[in-house]
């Protein structure tokens, strides 16, 4: 099995700040990756780049094994690569069908009138499908609770066809139950195949919804764990750069692949072992 | 690694009662329920008050060609509101262009169509470079078009020199204020806007039966036809008991009802709303926001153009004073009809409830021989706190997001 996305070795950075070193990422289908760091680890704008809001300094972006060139926001959504950030991007003044339809409204045979009906019966198929529970189709967005909100933006990734959903802090916002709710719809959407990143600084959420955590660390990737070998020390460890950890960087802790957790920051340029991924990993069919 | 996705109580998924009640059309289409019930209430009171004066046919015929020129203007400025902008200059930029037709029909003998045509063409033109400068310069509009009122206001003086009015002559273009449509035309285009409204409705009650979708009860629906041609009807019926529908009325309600089908059907329309709500969100879903915005602003001055030759065509000249009230009246109407002065909120047709109340007091209080004193504090009330109810519309939503 190939991963559907596969990032090796970029860097980029702002002016003298280089946010990302030699970072490898790959995300396969029917998997979600925890990406996971402290402030200013680089996540944000590693998502960034693959958006394509980013266009990295140097490295490569491998999408179904085949190299491609992503610099724009539409090339990512173009190859089934959709992001949903924090801000959410709705438009509380407007329902729930007109959001999920944003600026690919369905129209009536090449007129430029909407076809309401069709884009109503699209949007209710699409939330019974992710199972996603709100009054009405015809509420302003405004209405709707955190966790609702989270899901419409969600459902739009899926109606696009999305393969990869990137999500940014989807339940930072949120109280205990919306937050089961939104995992519960991650959990869900990986069920179908799709391959999601999730971005979490709550490590209990980590751990209820994540295969696999990418943990950064001051702009590289430090550690990859499988999940269910793995404790919340070790991701603390790896993302404080803690002495005494023992992370590994690689195939989770049960492959004894060399330790590194590197605690030597003047390394800049530091070779990361090659993260091959194995087969058998119990979340990949 | 199978989770359960089970929910306990499935209630079946998303409900999708579409609020076709009369209820709905009025909170989307007419405004406000209390502002119509504020309506109803001030026009009993002044009926009362004016010995069944206000109510009389001919009081509500003058009373409609009275609310032209505001509910025109009115219709442009809801129009770039709903985008979360405002345009300072549609007064000016009214009694400009009205300057314009005037000119072109007295000096360059242009038949009054093709005069008409330049004064709205010089709208459009005019609002067109209000846009420009708002979208891509990222000037904030109230500053744009504050200062593209002073210069416009500038150059009415001087198309007009040595002359401060011109007055018209061509008597189609004074036609079109104190002339009454013949009645297949004052009555015929009426009862074919109910027709395709009905047809509207009934077309989409067989569309969402055939999609799955759920669709009102009958009699709901029955109800909101009948009210629908209820109120065309008596409408027409004060018409008709004076000289007719005038035409300058009908012009007015043609626009609002074009304008209504575009903001409210097209992709267009829907394109505006969405900027008004979040325009960071709508350029990321694709949407050009700011060949939109440039759009708007075109059309809204284009809309003030029209305003500003009814309002000549009413005096039958072109005037350089610009009445110091027109602009805030015009921008009140939309608000007082629930336009939202924060953007993305608001139906096209506010501009009728907005204007009857506004038109309405003014044409009252004058019966009432009240003075100006009078009528600038009962109209700054009335506004005043029409922007409250739309703060705390607008605080109770953001506050529901969350
Ligand atoms: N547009 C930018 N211009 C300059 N520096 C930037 C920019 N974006 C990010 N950086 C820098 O790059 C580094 C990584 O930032 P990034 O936002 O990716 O971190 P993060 O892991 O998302 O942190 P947080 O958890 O706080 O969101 C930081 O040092 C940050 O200051
Ligand atoms: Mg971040």
């Amino acid at each position: 099995m190939e991963p559907i996305l596969q990032l090796r070795g970029i860097n980029k950075s702002f002016g003298a700040v280089q946010a990302l070193r030699n970072v490898d990422l790959e995300v396969y289908g029917g998997e979600v990756v925890g990406l996971v760091g402290d402030n200013g680890a680089g996540k944000s704008t590693l998502i960034k780049i693959i958006a394509g809001v980013y266009a990295p300094d140097s490295g490569e972006y491998i999408v179904d094994n085949r190299r491609v060139n992503v610099t724009r926001p539409q090339d990512a959504t173009h190859l089934g690569i959709e992001t949903v950030y924090q801000d959410l991007a709705l438009c509380d003044n407007l329902d729930v069908v007109s959001n999920l339809f944003l600026g690919r409204e369905d129209t009536i045979s090449g007129l430029p009138f909407m076809n309401s009906t069709e884009m109503e019966r699209r949007t209710i198929d699409v939330l019974r499908q992710l199972d996603v529970k709100i009054r009405s189709v015809h509420v302003p967005v405004s209405a709707l609770s955190g966790g609702q909100r989270q899901s419409i933006a969600v459902a739009k990734t899926i109606l696009r066809n999305a393969r990869i959903v990137i999500l940014d802090e989807p339940t930072a916002a949120l109280g205990v139950a919306q937050t089961r709710q939104v995992l519960q719809l991650i959990k869900r959407l990986r069920d179908q195949g799709l391959g999601m990143v999730v971005i979490s600084h709550n490590l209990a959420d980590v751990f209820e919804v994540v295969d696999r955590v990418i943990v950064m660390r001051l702009g590289r990737r430090v550690a990859s764990f499988d999940i269910k070998s793995t404790t919340t020390e070790q991701i603390v460890a790896a993302i404080t750069g803690a002495e005494f950890s023992n992370g590994i960087d690689g195939q989770g802790a049960s492959v004894g692949s060399t330790a590194s957790v590197n605690g030597d920051e003047g390394a800049d340029d530091g070779n990361h072992p090659a993260y091959q991924h194995e087969s058998g990993k119990g979340s990949i069919q | 690694m199978k989770t359960t996705v089970a929910t306990p109580q499935a209630d079946q998924a998303p409900s999708t009662a579409k609020g076709f009640n009369v209820g709905s059309i009025f909170r989307q289409d007419l405004g406000q329920i209390p502002v119509a019930i504020a309506l109803i209430l001030m026009a009993l009171y002044f009926n009362a008050t004016t010995n069944d004066l206000f109510l009389s046919a001919r009081n509500l015929s003058n009373l409609t060609l009275q609310s032209c020129v505001i509910a025109t203007i009115g219709l442009g400025s809801i129009m770039v509101l709903l985008l979360g902008e405002i345009d300072l200059s549609l007064a000016v930029v009214a009694n400009l262009c009205g300057a314009v037709t005037c000119i072109m029909s007295v000096f360059h003998h242009f038949p009054w169509w093709a005069a008409i045509l330049a004064g709205l063409a010089a709208g459009f033109g005019i609002g067109l470079i209000n846009g420009l400068i708002v979208a891509f310069l990222r000037v904030p509009s109230f500053i744009v078009t504050l200062a593209a009122s002073l210069g416009y206001q500038g150059l009415l003086l001087h198309i007009l020199l040595p002359n401060t009015t011109l007055i018209i002559t061509d008597p189609n273009l004074k036609g079109i204020a104190a002339n009454y449509l013949p009645d297949y035309l004052g009555l015929g285009l009426p009862i074919l806007g109910i027709a395709l409204y009905a047809g509207y409705i009934i077309l989409t009650r067989v569309r969402r039966l055939r999609q799955g979708l759920a669709v009102p009860p009958l009699w709901q629906t029955g109800v909101n036809l009948g009210v629908t041609i209820a109120l065309v009807a008596l409408v027409l019926w004060q018409f008709e008991s004076y000289f007719g529908v005038p035409i300058m009325t009908m012009l007015v309600l043609a626009m609002i009802a074009l304008f209504w089908v575009l903001m409210r059907f097209t992709t267009f329309g829907q394109h505006v709303y969405a900027i008004g709500g979040n325009a960071e969100a709508s350029r990321r879903a694709g949407i050009n926001v700011n060949v939109i915005r440039v759009l708007i602003f075109g059309l809204a001055s284009m809309l003030a153009a029209a305003g500003g030759i009814f309002l000549s065509s009413r005096s039958a000249d072109a005037d350089v004073a610009v009445s110091p009230t027109l602009l805030l009246q015009a921008i009140a109407a939309a608000v007082i009809g629930g336009v939202s002065l924060f953007g993305g909120r608001g139906s096209v047709w506010a501009v009728v409830m907005g204007t009857l109340v506004i038109e309405g007091l003014e044409n009252g209080l004058n019966l009432k021989s009240s003075g100006d004193d009078t009528k600038f504090m009962v109209e700054g009330a009335v506004l005043i706190l029409a922007v409250i109810v739309d703060a705390l519309l607008r605080r109770r939503s953001t506050a529901a997001g969350r």
